[in-house]
């Protein structure tokens, strides 16, 4: 039986089509799934071994991106999102998703009773981009050692960013330094080379160019980065310079992540 | 330490307040872009600004639910810091700030707001003490650092935090007001007094009541009322006005037009449809007669396409104005045929000039900055939330947009290919779903029909909106779920008109009896005249067989999107309103759409200029092109794509910047909408405001060109294109302007018959003016055209980028010395010259054969010239590609060139259309040599290994030579936001 992923969508998604077509080209079983459904069936999440909340505009981001959506999470299924994690379920949060999923506080991570585990809310934000404003454009990445070990490190692949609200911004240093040391830093902006990125290679001034980031477990993962928008040939901006491509580069981060859901599994 | 702010406790709002402000320490990016547009203005006095995120919350919540509301749901722990202030209480204000409030005028949508209403009660965060729901609206409190006098306060107050239109302002004072909208109800007048009333009283009555009905108009319905023996009530005078305004109605273009004595019984059929109708394309689906124009994709799938423009609403509030505009074109295509999924947007904007000194500014106008940053940001907001890809479009300035700034937005869709047509049968459900019904947007179709002035800011306030696009987003998901599940047999959007348009048009064979007290109201006390004629946004409306309303009402509950039930279809040919059982209105269907008396116009032929001054030599080409690449057409708009989200969808193939450095300018945008077929659709545009008031038969034909080169450009097929025309003229009650729209018309006529390409939709807005004083600006002549192509094969798309050094460069077209309204001529100050116009013999047959050339796979690069000619193309794909670019300017094709042209000045910046650029594959040289045979086409350079653009003249001498660098520092040097 191939590996079952759920998208969960409310009013203002709109990454969800392309994102279940990438579950499914890396091998997934793939539903859609209203917010309010979810609510209303959290045992729903039983037959999945992936949770992925795609990019959009939850709720306009109205007060802040990702904010009323990470709320709801918060408040509805927070109980639930942590046990998912805790029986080996894997989240991924895209964009708007990775907003929202920060607002949740399943990176820093939750109790059984779906409560931040240190007492205080967070101390990770998303905050506006450098620039001050929302931007589209293709930027490198380089998956990092960590935690999130399905991600090949020191790859670099080309994928494209589209928001105004990227920048990680942390509480203190210590808080940084407490996610470089357990390995949480999944994901870095870096020029085309590999190099270190200034703007616009690392397109919202982030902390330490820090592109994604896990929880400590490593099955929890948010980017702000479109991997989902890099699967067929030809959506590379500048494929008509290469030869020959079979597929996106992001295809193949998909196909990992149900790769590595999958076999958590068994 | 935030201080009590002083201010009179009378007039502080009774409700709960929250600031929230950036934590110390930390940037504040939209008081950084505050400043450098106060430091724009020449106000160098202020230190540094910040912005607060204001909320006011119903003054009976308890404190420790506010305290709750805060800190869970609108104050990020990390970055901000939240100011709570009890009701009727001072607020506490930063030490030394000078404050400015900005909040919503009482009825201005608040959607922000709304979202936060909904949070607060799903997540039961509060309620009020007797129980009832927690009412939130929001603000903005500014905080002013330096030395700065109250009056710059208020400049930067009205300038830049805040639009007077829509905004209620405070500076120096606490006073925002808790108050809710409608509680000011309207009843309508009973019957209107119509049937005895004289000419001067029916003029007056059209006046005062906002209708721009003319007197032969207001004479034609006085005669229908008094044949029914009968006056008219509000609703039925209302209900015609907005059919039969120029808006809806197309007035102009259907009406009899007396053009030098020859009479012309209706424009648009006989020019823009009689093409269509000639050209008989067996894929044409359905055209001109529903929302958007619709074409065959693939087996089993249509693509559809249609551009607006919503210029007046935007001239007043660019924001809303524009991202309005965007909400609305994609109704379009939500509502044509059964609905089909937007996949694309497009825009083009046209402005004065963003250098204007504020002192020139005529009274009564927004500077262009302002109005262009201003579309810019509604576009974005509305397209990126919508999950819409915004991927081709334009801006043109030009000094005559100033006061009447011109928008247009398209949309692209997709649909399943039986769900084309739809039917209405008597017995159907009349459904209303998505946003609630207010007073916003009254009047907008006869607004948007008559000419700005500058008081227009004034008196046509109501005729703005605010978008909520996640409203809209709402209604998107659940048309389409219920499309698929087959649960309703019609829809349509509700647009100019509101429902009067929508109920009208649905009904118009059958008849329809609406319920109005059924249609959800954002606020009690609107009259059900102002109900049936609102253009509150987000709203579709659809015929539902009664069987199947149940389950659609579920499925639009389930996304959380309103529907209701508001009456039914008939089989009576009446229009029936009523509200709470009592008739407010009874009209007969066939007078509504077939009682319109005809427009009789005059029209007179406009004089083409035909001198043709010389086109002197040019002493440094070189610091020609530098300049005329950073002029404001030619000059990159990359700050503008970069805040459109041009790749959500996931199928972009071919993006609006091209190259090496993502920063050359792409022609068309190729687009791949089924992941299972390798066929994509070309986007194209094309519009020359400098051409129309020289010869507009020409401006119209070099448009259609334009659109036409784009799409081919990147890979579309030129027999399997169809276009879309968009006319906005001035007042054409002038026999000059209507003769200049004659011109235009028959040129679109002659053009798309040539090219054999189609229209499959369009729309005009024909009272494009800007009266200041007893002065009036008029814009020029513009007809934006779109076109839509289709690509056989995605993977044989093409980009303007140089690829490889040693590879041929052909040029493709012929050229002539033509230059009038050219970006050459402009920039030497030389008025006049001969049009470009395209060779209708030649010109097809040019792009059938290099589009079968790019389909072949021979071409590694194409870029078609435009606005700055040859010399512009060259620098272009050049810098874009990172390569160099060596042309010879003696193996140009040419026509004859008259001996005042200097020949290389010609040949540089000549504007001819129908040319293109083309790197070939040196491997297939030949292969490309024959596809073009008996066409212009030669061999004109080659793509070189250094990193210049080196251009010799027709004497051998090298006449241009530039480095990539500097070219790209030019185009990149103009105007960035």
């Amino acid at each position: 039986m191939s590996t079952h992923a759920i998208v969960l969508r409310t009013a203002g998604t709109n990454c969800e089509h392309e994102t279940k077509l990438a579950l499914e080209c890396g091998g997934a079983s793939a539903e859609l799934l209203h917010l309010h459904k979810l609510c209303a069936e959290p045992a729903r999440l039983d037959a999945a071994r992936i949770l992925v909340l795609p990019g959009g505009f939850s709720y306009g981001d109205d007060i802040a991106a990702g904010r009323v959506l990470g709320h709801g999470l918060r408040t509805f299924l927070g109980r639930e999102l942590s046990a998912f994690v805790a029986r080996g379920g894997f989240v991924l949060g895209v964009c708007n998703g990775f907003q929202a999923l920060v607002d949740t506080g399943l990176l820093e991570g939750l109790d059984a009773d779906g409560r931040p585990k240190g007492g205080e809310r967070r101390s990770i934000a998303l905050s506006a981009n450098e620039s001050g404003h929302y931007e589209c454009r293709w930027v490198t990445l380089r998956n990092e050692p960590s935690k999130c070990a399905w991600l090949e490190a020191g790859t670099l692949w080309p994928v494209p960013v589209a928001h105004g609200e990227g920048r990680l911004v942390f509480k203190d240093d210590a808080t940084l330094e407490r996610l470089r040391r357990n390995g949480q830093v999944a994901l870095r902006y870096v020029t085309i080379d590999g190099g270190q990125a200034r703007y616009p290679a690392l397109p919202n001034g982030s902390t330490d160019a820090i592109a994604g980031l896990c929880d400590a477990t490593g099955r929890v993962l948010g980017l702000m980065p479109h991997p989902e928008r890099n699967l067929s040939p030809w959506n590379h901006p500048r494929w008509t310079r290469m030869g020959p491509r079979a597929a996106g580069e992001g295809l193949e981060f998909y196909r990992r992540l149900v790769e590595a859901a999958g076999s958590a599994a068994r | 330490m935030p201080a009590p702010a002083s201010s009179a406790p009378t007039s502080l709002p009774m409700a709960w307040r929250l600031e929230v402000f950036r934590r110390e320490g930390l940037d504040d990016p939209d008081g950084a872009r505050a400043l450098a547009a106060a430091r724009e203005l020449g106000l160098m006095s202020v230190r540094s600004l910040r912005h607060g995120r204001g909320y006011l919350i119903s003054p009976d919540t308890d404190e420790s639910a506010v305290a709750r509301i805060a800190s869970e749901l609108v104050c990020d722990p990390v970055l901000e810091t939240c100011r709570i202030t009890r009701p009727g209480a001072a607020p506490q204000a930063a030490a030394l700030a000078k404050r400015v409030l900005v909040a919503r005028k009482p009825g201005v949508m608040d959607p922000v707001a709304l979202t936060v209403e909904r949070a607060i009660e799903r997540a039961k965060l509060a309620r009020c003490r007797d129980g009832s729901r927690v009412r939130v609206l929001t603000f903005s409190a500014w905080e002013c650092f330096g030395a700065v006098a109250r009056a710059d306060l208020e400049l930067i107050a009205t300038k830049i935090l805040a639009n007077d239109v829509i905004d209620e302002v405070r500076v120096g004072d606490e006073c925002v007001h808790f108050v809710l909208p409608g509680n000011v109800a309207v009843r309508d007048a009973g019957a209107i007094p119509l049937c005895k009333a004289s000419d001067a009283e029916l003029e007056r009555i059209s006046k005062d009541g906002h209708l721009s009905l003319t007197l032969i108009e207001m004479r034609a319905i006085r005669d229908h009322y008094v044949a029914a023996g009968r006056e008219p009530t509000v609703a039925e005078l209302e209900t015609l006005a907005q059919t039969w305004s120029e808006h809806c109605k197309h007035k102009t273009f259907a009406g009899v037009i007396d053009y030098d004595g020859e009479r012309i019984e209706n424009l648009l059929k006989s020019t823009i449809k009689a093409a269509t109708l000639e050209l008989a394309k067996p894929w044409c689906v359905s055209v001109f007669h529903d929302n958007a124009g619709v074409i065959e994709f693939e087996p089993g799938w249509h693509v559809c396409f249609k551009v607006e423009t919503h210029n007046h609403p935007s001239a007043i509030d660019p924001y809303g104005g524009s991202g309005t505009g965007v909400g609305g074109v994609i109704r379009d295509i939500l509502g044509v045929g059964l609905g089909a999924k937007p996949i694309a947007n497009t825009d083009a904007f046209f402005v004065g000039p963003l250098d204007l000194p504020e002192q020139e500014l005529p009274k009564g106008c927004m500077h262009p900055r302002r109005i262009l940053r201003g579309v810019v940001a509604g576009v974005r907001d509305y397209g990126n939330r919508m999950g819409i890809p915004t991927v081709n479009g334009g801006v043109w300035v030009d000094p005559r947009y100033v006061g009447n700034p011109l928008v247009y937005a398209g949309t692209v869709g997709l649909m399943p290919a039986h769900c084309a047509t739809k039917e209405v049968k008597p017995g159907d459900i009349i459904v209303v779903a998505g946003g609630r019904t207010g007073r916003d947007g009254i009047h907008g179709a006869t607004f948007s029909s008559a000419e700005l002035h500058e008081d227009s800011v004034v008196v046509s306030s109501s005729a703005v909106q605010i978008g909520n696009a996640i409203t809209e987003k709402r209604v998107l998901d659940a048309l389409l779920s219920a499309r698929d599940l087959g649960l309703y047999r019609a829809v349509t959007d509700c647009g100019a008109g509101g429902l009067s348009s929508a109920v009208g048009e649905m009904g118009a064979e059958c008849g329809a009896r609406v319920e109005l007290e059924k249609v959800p109201l954002k606020y009690p006390g609107l009259s059900p005249a102002e109900i049936w004629i609102s253009e509150a946004q987000e709203r579709m409306v659809f015929a539902v067989a009664p069987e199947k309303l149940a389950a659609l009402l579920a499925v639009f509950a389930a996304e959380d999107c309103e529907a209701s039930a508001i009456g039914m279809f008939t089989d009576t040919g009446v229009l029936e309103l009523s509200y709470a059982g009592a008739s407010v209105g009874t009209l007969d269907m066939h007078f509504l759409h077939e009682g319109t008396p005809k427009w009789l116009r005059k029209a007179t032929r406009p004089v083409v200029r035909t001198d043709d001054p010389a086109c002197p030599p040019c002493a440094d080409a070189n610091a020609a092109l530098l300049a005329l690449l950073s002029s404001p057409n030619i000059a990159s708009k990359e700050w503008i794509v970069r805040m459109y989200d041009h790749e959500v969808q996931a199928m972009g193939v071919t993006k609006p910047l091209c190259g090496e450095r993502d920063d050359g300018p792409g022609d068309g945008a190729v687009l791949q909408p089924l992941p299972h077929s390798r066929k994509g659709i070309a986007l194209g545009c094309g519009a020359n405001p400098g051409y129309g008031l020289l010869d507009p038969w020409a401006m119209a034909s070099a448009a259609i060109d334009e659109a036409l080169r784009n799409a081919v450009a990147v890979g579309g097929d030129p027999e399997r294109t169809a276009i879309l025309d968009n006319f906005s003229w001035a007042n054409c009650a002038r026999p000059a302007e209507l003769g200049k729209l004659v011109e235009a018309s028959r040129a679109c006529y002659a053009t798309a018959k040539a090219f054999g390409t189609p229209f499959i939709s369009g729309k005009d807005s024909l009272n494009n003016e800007f009266r200041v004083g007893d002065e009036v600006i008029t814009i020029p002549p513009t007809l934006f055209v779109s076109a839509l192509a289709i690509v056989p094969d995605v993977a044989r798309a093409v980009t303007m980028d140089l690829k490889t050094a040693g590879n041929p460069v052909y040029m493709v077209g012929m050229t002539h010395a033509e230059f009038g309204g050219s970006h050459w001529f402009a920039h030497m100050g030389i008025a006049g010259g001969r049009v470009p116009r395209p060779d209708l013999v030649l010109a097809p047959r040019t792009l059938k054969a290099l589009h079968r050339a790019i389909a072949a796979g021979s071409v590694r690069a194409c870029h078609d010239l435009s606005e700055g000619g040859l010399a512009v193309a060259a620098a272009e794909t050049a810098f874009a590609g990172e390569r160099g670019l060596e042309l010879d300017l003696s193996a140009l094709p040419c026509g004859t060139i008259p001996a005042h042209h200097d020949p290389d000045a010609t040949r540089l910046f000549s504007e001819s259309c129908t040319r293109f650029l083309v790197e070939v594959d040196a491997s297939r040289a030949s292969e490309f040599e024959r596809a073009l045979s008996g066409l212009d086409c030669a061999r004109v350079g080659r793509v070189s290994e250094g990193r210049r653009l080196l251009v010799r003249g027709t004497r051998g001498k090298v006449v241009i030579d530039a480095s990539l660098d500097a070219l790209r520092a030019a185009h990149q040097g103009g105007f960035q936001g």
